[in-house]
């Protein structure tokens, strides 16, 4: 029972929120690493790209609220997410159109790209700021918790609860969900292969006559399919805040470099590594040692490795070591 | 030719001489920022001081005042020091209603008023670090310390019967400082405080600072924090797994924002804001209400009632010299003299034209007291039915 306890503390506090984290993580990484692998720059703009997208999503979700469409238990969010992906399309094809495309014209460095992307990202910043305003905003309806802590401890009579959050087990089927179309798309389709093919070497790639803008563009679409879903389901499970996008770029970029810029597989481990490791490394022994070992033995102290200030400085410094063992991360992406 | 530039130069002072005759008063608060839903109507409160004096035909010998704002960002030093300057230095104010955060006011204290010699009345920073600091006699404010804070959350704990509370704080001045000023109240008059870590604002997930404190354990847990910032990420992350269902809001998350978004989720818990009883936060209320602002914002008596302040003491002194009017602060803020409550600014001025003395009660209950801080009374609130609920003042 004692061992029980032990493990549903841990599920409900580590594993859980790890996971979801990881996926949404997972996802926006994801998007990064397509757009380095692929255009060949890293896109400072991808947080406010889902910001965008998840703008969109909220604004269609409160129309549809208002016409009084729902999904019951599920959140009305994801009727409108196919809109928001629209939109998140529209306006990253409208950006490539107006900015980027300029500069893949005279082969422009990628470091000069990637600094195009901090103005493009100040751009959105703006643009999301002016239409939906900087306060947090909530579209999240159905039900809440698939089984919330009080509920679960009433069924098992075990004294650690355990919550599972509707938007949590969304987040991780969406997420298996798109990540499973992604690889389908990139390996058996031949629109993906010859993104792959464009992404090993340019010249080759226009040499066997595949249309570099064609890539371009199909890219920039997947991106923002991404980008949306990441920032629709980050917004479902934690709340809407145009702030909180922009500060999420640099878990997403840790975890796109730790996993390999440039590969897919690696964005998703890399995900997973960064939010266990800064949910595990700072978490507090305390309640799990307390119920695995005897009561003389049960720590007094919180058993914490550190404090919870550092979470951040772990991420980034397991991002170092792995980064000096693997230069190209774990799943041999390009060397950045 | 020179009699025209003679003119024309004359001309120029004149209307020099009339503009800098004008009173300006900055207006420095986080327009932008963790706390950017308060500072509206804080920034309406001090304006309408303003214009209730303008009303009343200006300071001094009809001189009609304007307000200049300036954003801080709360916790942006470098932007509130040179927004400071801006008003001190090119708009040239004769006063400066605010800072607004802990840190940032420091800053602003320490960098612009200090060194150009102008006064400062923060509506809300409530550090204790500030009460020590060597300001000249330029800096005072309208809320109390938060050592006071810590005390009354003492105080509501015990009287609730909760002895052993987790702590989370903002990872600023204003957090670390009430933090430790109630864990040092609390555990005197022999409670438990079973943690007390930090959260960062603006973070993307909570959950490791969640299950640290779920760990730690405690009846409630204490959100130190800012309910547009990482205050919201906690208490959701709390709900959500489960860890906690009682919480304590200090000032900086009582808000409506709170009430709509965690009024019906956290059933019980309970907050206290500086606040005070009487006719004078009525009075404001009405005028308020009236003038087409929310007076019931946080700090938005105070903020009235630190432009007010201003304002009377350049009365007083018959000065709208910094250095001048700083020593009549204290004289009009308390006793002996007449009584002044919102509303009643005319009067007042008319008083101290006559030399006779006033005793600035406003709308928080104005009483400074040490280095020139509010005494401090603190509304109690509690969740009950979603709503907030006023049950007590200490």
């Amino acid at each position: 029972m004692d061992l029980l306890n032990a493990f549903v503390s841990l599920a409900n506090y580590v594993l859980i929120p790890g996971i979801a984290y990881g996926s949404q993580l997972a996802l926006g990484a994801l998007g990064v690493t397509l757009v380095y692998g692929i255009l060949r720059f890293s896109n400072f703009a991808h947080g406010d790209t889902m910001a965008f997208g998840a703008m969109i999503t909220v604004l269609m979700t409160w129309w549809l609220q208002s016409l009084g469409v729902s999904l019951g238990p599920l959140p009305t969010a994801l009727l409108a997410l196919p809109f928001g992906i629209a939109g998140c399309i529209l306006l990253l094809l409208a950006t490539d159109r107006a900015v980027y495309h300029f500069y893949r014209e005279k082969k422009a460095k990628p470091v000069i790209l990637a600094i195009v992307s901090l103005g493009v990202m100040f751009i959105m910043n703006g643009i999301v700021r002016f239409i939906i305003g900087p306060d947090d905003q909530r579209f999240l309806d159905g039900e809440r918790f698939l089984i919330s802590a009080g509920d679960f401890k009433k069924m098992t009579g075990l004294e650690e609860g355990l919550a599972i959050k509707t938007t949590q087990v969304i987040t991780v089927i969406t997420a298996i969900i798109v990540v499973s179309l992604l690889f389908w798309f990139l390996n058996r389709t031949r629109s993906g292969k010859s993104m792959r093919a464009y992404s090993d070497n340019e010249d080759l790639a226009l040499l066997s006559g595949i249309n570099p803008e064609r890539v371009v563009m199909l890219t920039w679409v997947i991106v923002g399919a991404l980008a949306t879903v990441a920032g629709v389901l980050y917004g479902l499970d934690k709340s809407f805040k145009p702030f909180t996008y922009f500060q999420l770029l640099l878990p997403i970029f840790a975890s796109a470099i730790v996993g390999g810029l440039g590969s897919p597989v690696g964005a998703i481990a890399g995900g997973f590594v960064i939010a266990f490791s800064e949910v595990t490394i700072t978490y507090a022994w305390k309640k799990v040692l307390g119920y695995m070992m005897p009561d003389s033995l049960a720590p007094d102290g919180l058993v914490q490795l550190l404090s919870t200030d550092y979470k951040f400085a772990v991420s980034f410094a397991i991002l170092l070591i792995v980064l000096l063992f693997k230069p190209t991360g774990l799943f041999k992406g390009q060397s950045v | 030719m020179k009699k025209l530039l003679m003119a024309s130069a004359a001309a120029a002072l004149m209307a020099g001489a009339a503009h800098a005759e004008d009173v300006k008063l900055g207006i420095l608060f986080g327009f932008t920022g963790p706390l950017e839903s308060l500072s509206p109507d804080m920034a309406a409160g001090a304006e309408f001081a303003i214009k209730e004096i303008n009303d009343a035909g200006g300071v001094l010998d009809g001189q009609m005042v304007s307000a200049v704002r300036g954003d801080t960002g709360c916790i942006d030093s470098s932007l509130a020091v040179a927004s400071a300057e801006r008003l001190i230095t090119s708009d040239k104010v004769n006063g400066i209603v605010g800072g607004m955060c802990s840190g940032e006011t420091g800053a602003v204290l320490q960098n612009a008023a200090i060194p150009n010699g102008v006064v400062m009345i923060s509506p809300s920073a409530t550090s204790p670090a500030l009460s020590t600091v060597e300001d000249n006699g330029l800096f005072f404010r309208t809320s109390p310390s938060d050592a006071r804070q810590g005390q009354v959350m003492a105080d509501i704990l015990n009287d609730r019967g909760i002895s052993s509370v987790a702590v989370t704080y903002t990872n600023n001045d204003y957090g670390k400082g009430l933090a430790d000023a109630f864990e040092e109240s609390f555990t005197k008059d022999g409670g438990t405080v079973t943690m007390n870590a930090a959260h960062e604002d603006g973070k993307a997930d909570y959950s490791a600072e969640v299950g640290a404190l779920a760990s730690a354990g405690g009846d409630v847990l204490v959100v130190v924090g800012y309910i547009d910032q990482g205050g919201a990420g906690m208490i959701s992350g709390a709900l959500d797994s489960g860890a906690f269902d009682t919480f304590m809001y200090p000032d900086g998350m009582v808000s409506e924002t709170l009430e709509t978004n965690f009024g019906s989720l956290t059933e019980g818990s309970f907050g206290q804001l500086p606040s005070a009883s009487g006719d004078g936060p009525d009075l404001y209320n009405e005028l308020g209400k009236a003038a087409g602002f929310d007076p019931t914002g946080t700090f938005s008596p105070e903020s009235y009632d630190a432009a007010a302040l201003i304002l009377l003491a350049m009365q007083a002194a018959g000065s709208t010299d910094p250095n001048v009017y700083k020593d009549k602060v204290m004289d009009v803020a308390n006793a002996p003299g007449e009584k002044i409550l919102p509303g009643e600014l005319g009067k007042a001025l008319q008083i101290l034209k006559d030399g006779g003395e006033v005793d600035y009660v406003g709308a928080s209950a104005v009483e400074l007291i040490g280095n020139g801080e509010s005494a401090g009374t603190y509304r109690e609130i509690e969740m009950k039915g979603g709503k907030m609920e006023t049950i007590g003042y200490r």
